[in-house]
């Protein structure tokens, strides 16, 4: 049976279609067009005129070191952010997945951390890790640590991917545990019979069954480190120290908003744009291929 | 190869018991069905002996090897089940070689072994297709494959036919049998359907909430059922079973005395089976009948003992016609095919 409905006028679906492309249509590809507009342009500090300057904007940009330092801290901050996303979320699962009693409830506090706001969860690492009162940093200390994440770059990026990576946490789990449970009981008794030990089962057969979850949550966690991070990086560092927690996202705010060079700013946007397309098609091509659905 | 020796199995889940007390002893190459309606505790007691559910008392031996603490993995066992359980990520080649893989055999050997049985299950030309892209009897051969490449001691089987269609079903039936005989490997097989057990079996075990009713060759369960339920559940359509006494030494069904017993009187379950009524137009059952469906080869005749409502079912050989009209028919039953029950236990009678 044909499960499409098959309309016979073309207004009522352009009509039923009509709010998700108008939301489109106005909060993302008109500042889309905006932002490729605004970066061929230098505006001057109040905004009252704007120099064309073609790709001056782009030009300065690949040749500015702070920027391409910025690509490089990016790299490093989502693959650091979605491994420690995944990886601990999927062993969570994993345990979770072997209870009897009490998984309801285990589940539940698995998931709190994913309701706490970025902007919030920033906050509450940062009293943890505060290089005066913080209790982390004070038993850090104790045992002849000590953490400045103020002044050390190394610590300012550890603190900022612990804290983006522990709400994702929850997310990924919840995918990773229902994923599991779809795997049938039944394949995985068989590999048992056949002889195969708990953590080669692991790697063997569940692995390959979660792949297709594994793939999207991969797409999706690295999405959320380039673009979602912003509310932790800004409340905890704010970038610094010396640029070594400004990832793209944030340089282009930092830059934008308060270094007040729109032009700058947008062009970088339309980088930024053009870098996560290419990721997303990058996954899907390549990695997708490994997957069985 | 191996003889299994089971001894006062028990399960329970929790404060529920669910099987009680199995005791049976299983040659070495014997094919030994497992029999019994769904939740029975059939499946349990297969499961028991793969590993896959602990024995809460009691003792497996598998060639007189104590293999009750021991893993799945340790027992020497390849099991089918019901939903084959295919590995959807590998081929099919991937599938068989898996367990030889993980013991660590050569490759070359591997790829001996698995060929030998692809050629043995008709699979050679499939062995590069992935299970999905198969039809259900071949994802059945593959399972099945997959668990002789490894040449186990025991086979076990859990309803591996029930997923497949009533053609199929048969096929594979006489295949599994046909395998078994060639290789000579013990086998256990779970099955809710009597007809696989009477056809595979060599002995049947058949099961009732968790107790095995009777232990035998289907033939035996087939003509000395040990309890009322045994005697029920196997043969096709099941046993006709009549409240009667027994009086003065006479089997008496309503006022129709069928033949001489040494049984005490009192109130009795009799037993006939629909194939063991003869017309006769003497015959002390007279039967009013009610529906006719002609089989072909046989028929089965519904109705009811004239001056009772007892409903009865008969099947006579041929093509039978009736019209309708609430005849009656007179059958008389050979003494030897009248099955005695204890009324309250149901157990069988000394006749």
């Amino acid at each position: 049976m044909e499960k499409r409905v098959t309309f016979r006028g073309w207004l009522l679906p352009i009509l039923l279609i009509a709010p998700q492309i108008v939301i489109s249509l106005i909060f993302f590809f008109y500042p889309a067009a905006q932002a490729v507009w605004q970066s061929l342009f230098i505006p001057d500090p109040f905004g009252l005129s704007a120099r064309f300057v073609g790709l001056g904007n782009f030009e300065f940009l690949l040749s500015d070191p702070f920027y391409r330092a910025s690509f490089f801290t990016t790299a490093l901050f989502s693959i650091l952010v979605t491994a420690f996303a995944m990886v601990p979320a999927l062993f969570l699962a994993v345990l979770a997945d072997r209870l009897i009693k009490g998984s309801s409830v285990y589940r539940t506090m698995l998931i709190w951390p994913y309701a706490v706001a970025p902007a919030i969860a920033g906050v509450l690492w940062l009293f943890m890790f505060n290089t005066r009162v913080g209790l982390a940093s004070w038993y850090l200390g104790q045992f002849g640590y000590d953490w400045n994440h103020v002044l050390n770059g190394g610590e300012a990026m550890g603190l900022v991917v612990l804290a983006s990576a522990w709400g994702r946490i929850s997310y990924n789990f919840l995918f990773f545990f229902a994923a599991l449970q779809a795997v049938p009981r039944s394949v995985i008794e068989a590999a048992a019979i056949d002889g195969a030990h708990f953590w080669r089962r692991f790697f063997t057969i569940v692995l390959p069954l979660i792949s297709p979850t594994t793939f999207f949550l991969l797409v999706v966690n690295v999405v959320y480190a380039f673009f979602e991070t912003f509310g932790i990086i800004h409340t905890i560092t704010a970038g610094g120290p010396q640029q070594s927690t400004t990832i793209l996202v944030y340089k282009v705010f930092a830059d934008g908003f308060v270094g007040q060079d729109l032009g700058s700013s947008s062009a970088q946007s339309v980088i930024l744009l053009f870098v996560v397309g290419l990721l997303t098609v990058i996954q899907f091509k390549y990695i997708e291929k490994r997957v069985h659905y | 190869m191996a003889n299994v020796v089971l001894k006062d199995i028990i399960k329970r889940f929790g404060s529920v018991q669910v099987i009680h007390g199995i005791d049976v002893s299983i040659a070495d190459g014997e094919f030994i069905v497992i029999v019994g309606p769904s939740g029975c505790g059939k499946s349990t007691l297969l499961r028991m002996v793969a590993g896959l559910e602990t024995v809460s008392s009691g003792d497996i031996f598998i060639g007189d090897e104590a293999v009750k603490d021991k893993e799945p993995m340790e027992r020497d066992i390849a099991m089918v089940f019901q939903n084959y359980a295919l590995y959807p990520h590998m081929s099919v080649r991937q599938n068989m070689a898996y367990g030889l893989k993980i013991a660590g055999v050569p490759k070359d050997e591997i790829r001996q072994k698995v060929d030998e049985a692809a050629r043995l299950l008709e699979l050679t030309l499939l062995l590069d297709r992935k299970p999905r892209q198969l039809s259900g009897g071949q994802r059945q051969r593959v399972a099945m494959g997959r668990a002789l490449v490894r040449e186990p001691k025991v086979f076990l089987f859990d309803e591996p036919l029930s997923n497949l269609d009533a053609k199929l079903r048969v096929q594979m039936r006489l295949e599994i049998k046909e395998l078994q005989n060639k290789l000579g490997i013990t086998s256990l097989y779970v099955t809710h359907d009597q007809v696989e057990a009477m056809t595979m079996a060599d002995r049947m075990i058949v099961m009732n909430e968790g107790v095995a009713e009777q232990i035998g060759t289907p033939l035996d369960v087939y003509e000395m059922p040990r309890t009322l339920f045994a005697a029920q559940f196997i043969g096709s359509p099941a046993m006709n079973i009549f409240d009667a006494r027994v009086e003065k030494g006479q089997v008496r069904l309503g006022k129709i005395a069928l033949g001489k017993t040494k049984c005490k009187t009192g109130a009795v379950k009799l037993g006939i089976r629909p194939e063991h009524f003869i017309p006769a137009k003497q015959g002390k059952l007279k039967v009013k009948l009610k529906i006719a469906e002609p089989l072909g080869a046989n028929t089965l005749i519904y109705g009811e003992v004239a001056d009772t409502n007892l409903p009865i079912v008969i099947s006579l050989a041929g093509v039978h016609q009736i019209d309708g009209n609430n005849d009656i028919m007179g059958f008389s039953v050979d003494k030897a095919h009248i099955h005695l029950f204890d009324a309250p236990s149901g157990k069988r009678l000394a006749d």
